[in-house]
């Protein structure tokens, strides 16, 4: 996708909430990614070091989560985790039209001092 | 480079041919006619060198801070608010989404011109350049804004915030918002639209939605378009469908041409009953 603006927009926020509380330097990142956001945590990782750079996140550390797809199948009333982008009920082979998590793309924390 | 997706295309926001947004990340201007009221803190990763004339304690143990945080968050709020403000003015607003060449403006502008008489529609058109798309529908006589992307590979919902100021809202009852041709970023991107279309060509293989999965789970409608030349292309209807209903079970299916009409009937009726039904919820709420 565009990691870059979006890990941009990521540091300016940490950057925002470790002011907030009064920090200097940030020492961790902590993200969580699910398959179905459209970014990739790799080009996460190479966009981060370049957009860190000259702010207090610089040499930080980034920790990405990634938390898988959980959709709902209505015909098997019953909660489940995707195998794949499919989101195939691993019951009844319908692919679900229910999608409950998967789509994050969230900043959870920063570690600041 | 481009700072979106590294394009190597570089390039100003502009809606009708002005600069609402430079090219440079933090070098952010509004031309004074786009002045809005939108919530609008410049954040920044920097630091600016600043005196300590005082003492404040500096606390040196790490400690974490909870964020929780969407980091879209802000285009959502400001699709929440397109979306009221739409609600407000009884328009039914469409999210047309595509690859380049899918034909998005061929089936807007037969849409848009075949229900001359019963709806009265805007257009705002995305591209990273030219004015050639808003200048094709206005010559068929329909009120279009053109927002060229420069760098940016989709369209977001502040863009669509200014630019839908340049249509008179009160004289429309639909708004069809064509998506910068892309199959990747514009899906995560809402803009407050009423219902988000996804157009398929017959000339793009069959397993287009399985290779761009989140664009097609995003979408309530998938239209195949060009049906007129599917045979010519060897198209294989069966497994299109297949597939489009393996990874998009929500969507509603249409098979069109916007260059013969054909199939255009059955939308038309979908998007009329659709328009009836937010009007009928609009004006209860």
């Amino acid at each position: 996708m565009h990691e870059v603006s979006l890990m941009q927009d990521a540091v300016i926020l940490a950057v925002k909430h470790a002011r907030q509380a009064g920090g200097t330097h940030i020492h961790r990142l902590m993200m969580r990614i699910g398959p179905l956001s459209g970014v990739v945590p790799e080009a996460l990782e190479f966009a981060f070091e370049v957009v860190a750079r000259g702010t207090m996140a610089e040499g930080a550390r980034l920790e990405i989560e990634r938390v898988p797809i959980v959709c709902h199948c209505a015909a098997c009333a019953r909660e489940f985790e995707a195998a794949d982008m499919l989101c195939e009920c691993p019951e009844c082979h319908q692919p679900s039209c229910e999608i409950r998590r998967g789509r994050e793309m969230h900043l959870m924390s920063v570690e600041v001092s | 480079m481009c700072q979106e997706c590294g394009c190597g295309i570089v390039g100003d926001v502009t809606i009708d041919g002005k600069t609402i947004r430079r090219d440079a990340s933090h070098d952010h201007e509004h031309s004074p006619e786009y002045a809005h009221g939108h919530e609008h803190d410049h954040d920044h990763a920097h630091d600016h060198p600043h005196e300590h004339p005082h003492s404040h304690p500096h606390p040196h143990e790490p400690r974490v801070v909870t964020v929780e945080q969407g980091i879209l968050e802000k285009n959502d709020r400001l699709a929440e608010r397109n979306r009221g403000y739409f609600q407000a003015k009884g328009l039914y607003v469409l999210n047309i989404l595509a690859s380049p060449g899918a034909g998005k403006t061929a089936f807007i502008e037969r849409m848009v011109v075949d229900l001359h008489d019963q709806v009265k529609a805007g257009v705002i058109v995305g591209d990273l350049a030219t004015d050639n798309d808003a200048k094709r529908l206005r010559g068929r006589g329909v009120p279009a804004v053109q927002v060229t992307t420069g760098t940016t590979c989709h369209l977001d919902a502040e863009m669509v915030a200014l630019a839908m100021r340049q249509l008179d809202l009160d004289a429309l009852n639909l708004l069809v918002i064509e998506n910068v041709g892309n199959l990747v970023c514009p899906a995560a991107y809402d803009l407050g639209e009423d219902l988000r279309v996804v157009l398929l060509s017959v000339t793009e293989g069959e397993d287009k939605p399985l290779k761009y999965p989140i664009i097609f789970k995003s979408a309530q409608v998938v239209v195949v378009n060009k049906m007129d030349i599917a045979a010519a292309v060897g198209f294989d209807r069966e497994t299109t469908l297949r597939n489009i209903h393996r990874m998009a079970p929500q969507a509603i299916i249409f098979e069109t041409s916007a260059r013969t009409g054909q199939g255009m009937d059955a939308w038309y009726r979908y998007l009329d009953e659709a328009i009836r039904g937010h009007a009928a919820s609009t004006a209860s709420t």
